[in-house]
């Protein structure tokens, strides 16, 4: 659930990164993150998803702005504030003839902090990694690299995790395991920002959806609040004999005729003063149409997105 | 002061020379032990002795300093550069950690593999010549300044190279043909006045010269130089790599 009441622990304001040759890739980007959330950030192929997270955990070096973590200016204070970033990155970055166990190690002392083997440990057993902690590298599969990942990002105990893409090319079981991983994440207090291209994922687990599109934030919002704002209800009208078009009385309807004619499709705002569902059906029989069946149903996240990103690449 | 990450990064580099002993200890050995064979013994036998040292002995400061070149050049470049080739690099960038940590990381491990195998070739030539080392003390501060440096100059490498070419390219062919006119198998003063003149400008002459001089006494040039010379250079390397860090080239877009 979202907690309207928690503090942003992260705040990105006014962040830009301008490259070499003009090409804007963050276009002056303002956020906040509030502690212990799901932020899922979702954004088409070179929306900027990637280059916001190098901004923020020190990859990148931004053009303008400024990113507060937890009050730590990620510039001027950046020892204070890398410390509470964990991240995970998109591609499987790993050394492929260090041991699990080691590289895991080694990322908690590049953080400064005191070696301490019954964290690991309990890391490792959570991402189901203990039994392959002397295993090289090479030798695993992709779907445990990801894990080794997320390790190396969570030895040090951060406050802030970032995940970028953590379910790609991970296959649907191991995608489910990860998911758990992420909310038993949340539970401890960890504040999550994922970007993912499955909205399937940001629906499942996210609080609060941004949405990313050439460099600029078109909006963040509470996940149910979005749904029901900018989701559509869709009733579906089974019909027992099929019509070969909409009939002329129901025309205003704006009906989309689907099974060759044997369902009518009635898109409707569930926050209008009426849905018009009731004289919708007394119209139907009245034109002398006889139901089989009714069933209604919601837009999900992913029409949500794909209207959004229509919309704006739409906009002048 | 993040020493955990300084102690993090050299076991992590020291971790991959132990995984690939033969490759790191065993071949600059074996190498050394050839160069005795073919310099000291075949072609050395028919050599007078250099100001009162046998051949096979005034070549071992200079086959030292090939190899601890080579080494520290190649290991420290390698070691940055690996992580930017196989994208881990992002870990280090991101971590709370100063350009000065991540420098004295990799370029300590590097140095510490360059001594290392420095010492271990000082003890293979006793295998084959007679050597009374007359400054050991100053043997050992040149010896460790020369790592350090050179391991600095070897950081500065693999952060330029961008790909596996350009990380082999000042190794090969820079470093050994500097080491090799630099005085390693010979005495500059055994050169015509041109080419002793010439010499001077080859930094590698200041490093071999001063290194000799610490083992027998004897010097192409005055052993003052020599430590002028390679502390610039350890300098020049630091400015280099502050500058990098603080721009972010080639390692932050």
């Amino acid at each position: 659930m979202p907690q309207p009441m928690s503090r942003p622990i992260l705040s990105v304001d006014g962040l830009s990164k301008v490259y070499e040759g003009g090409f804007t890739a963050l276009d002056a980007v303002s956020l906040e993150i509030r502690e212990g959330e799901i932020l899922a950030l979702l954004g088409p192929n070179g929306a900027g998803k990637t280059t916001l997270i190098g901004s923020v955990c020190g990859l990148i070096q931004p053009s303008g702005g400024r990113v507060l973590v937890d009050g730590h200016d990620t510039l001027t204070d950046y020892r204070a504030a890398r410390r509470l970033i964990g991240l995970v990155p998109q591609e499987i970055n790993l050394e492929p003839f260090e041991k699990v166990i080691s590289t895991v190690r080694f990322s908690r002392g590049l953080f400064g902090k005191r070696r301490n083997e019954a964290l690991i440990e309990r890391i490792l057993r959570q991402l189901s990694l203990w039994d392959k902690r002397d295993s090289p590298i090479r030798a695993l599969s992709g779907g445990m690299k990801r894990r080794v990942l997320i390790a190396k990002a969570l030895a040090h105990e951060p406050r802030i995790l970032f995940l970028d893409e953590p379910s790609a090319g991970v296959d649907v079981e191991l995608r489910r395991d990860m998911w758990e991983v992420v909310r038993n994440l949340k539970r401890d207090g960890v504040t999550i920002i994922l970007t993912t291209h499955y909205l399937e994922e940001a629906e499942a687990m996210a609080d609060r959806i941004g949405v990313i599109n050439k460099g600029q934030i078109l909006l963040v919002e509470d996940k149910d609040a979005l749904m029901k704002r900018l989701g559509k209800k869709e009733l579906v009208i089974e019909l027992r004999e099929p019509v070969p078009a909409v009939p002329e009385a129901l025309r205003h309807y704006g009906l989309r005729p689907t099974g060759n004619g044997h369902r009518l499709v009635y898109t409707y705002d569930t926050h209008g003063e009426r849905t018009g569902i009731t004289r919708l059906l007394a119209d139907i029989q009245a034109a002398g149409l006889h139901l089989c069946d009714v069933e209604t149903r919601e837009s999900t996240l992913e029409e949500i997105f794909v209207d959004l990103v229509a919309e704006e690449r739409a906009a002048p | 002061m993040n020493l955990r990450a300084i102690a993090a990064i050299y076991r992590f580099e020291m971790g991959r020379t132990f995984r690939t002993l033969g490759q790191s200890v065993l071949s600059p050995v074996l190498t050394t032990s050839l160069y005795f064979v073919v310099f000291g013994t075949a072609i050395g036998s028919r050599i007078d002795e250099i100001d009162g040292v046998s051949y096979g002995a005034f070549i071992v400061p200079g086959l030292i300093m090939l190899t601890v070149l080579q080494q520290a050049v190649s290991n420290a470049s390698f070691g940055i550069y690996f992580p930017k080739f196989i994208g881990t690099i992002y870990e280090l960038l991101s971590a709370p950690v100063s350009f000065l940590e991540v420098t004295a990381g990799y370029v300590l491990a590097a140095a510490t593999k360059a001594l290392a195998i420095g010492l271990i070739i000082l003890g293979t030539s006793f295998l084959f010549v007679e050597i009374t080392i007359q400054h050991p003390v100053w043997m050992a501060a040149f010896l460790v300044l020369t790592c350090l440096t050179f391991a600095l100059f070897g950081f500065i490498i693999g952060i330029w190279a961008q790909n596996f070419e350009q990380l082999q390219l000042v190794p090969l062919l820079v470093i050994t043909p500097l080491v090799f006119l630099g005085g390693a198998f010979y005495s500059i003063t055994m050169l015509p006045d041109a080419w002793q003149a010439i010499s001077l400008f080859n930094p590698v002459v200041y490093l071999i010269s001063g290194f000799r001089w610490a083992f027998f006494g004897l010097a192409d040039v005055p052993v003052g130089w020599s430590l002028v010379a390679i502390s610039g250079f350890l300098l020049v390397c630091l400015a280099v790599i502050a500058w990098i860090f603080r721009t972010g080239w080639r390692l932050r877009p």
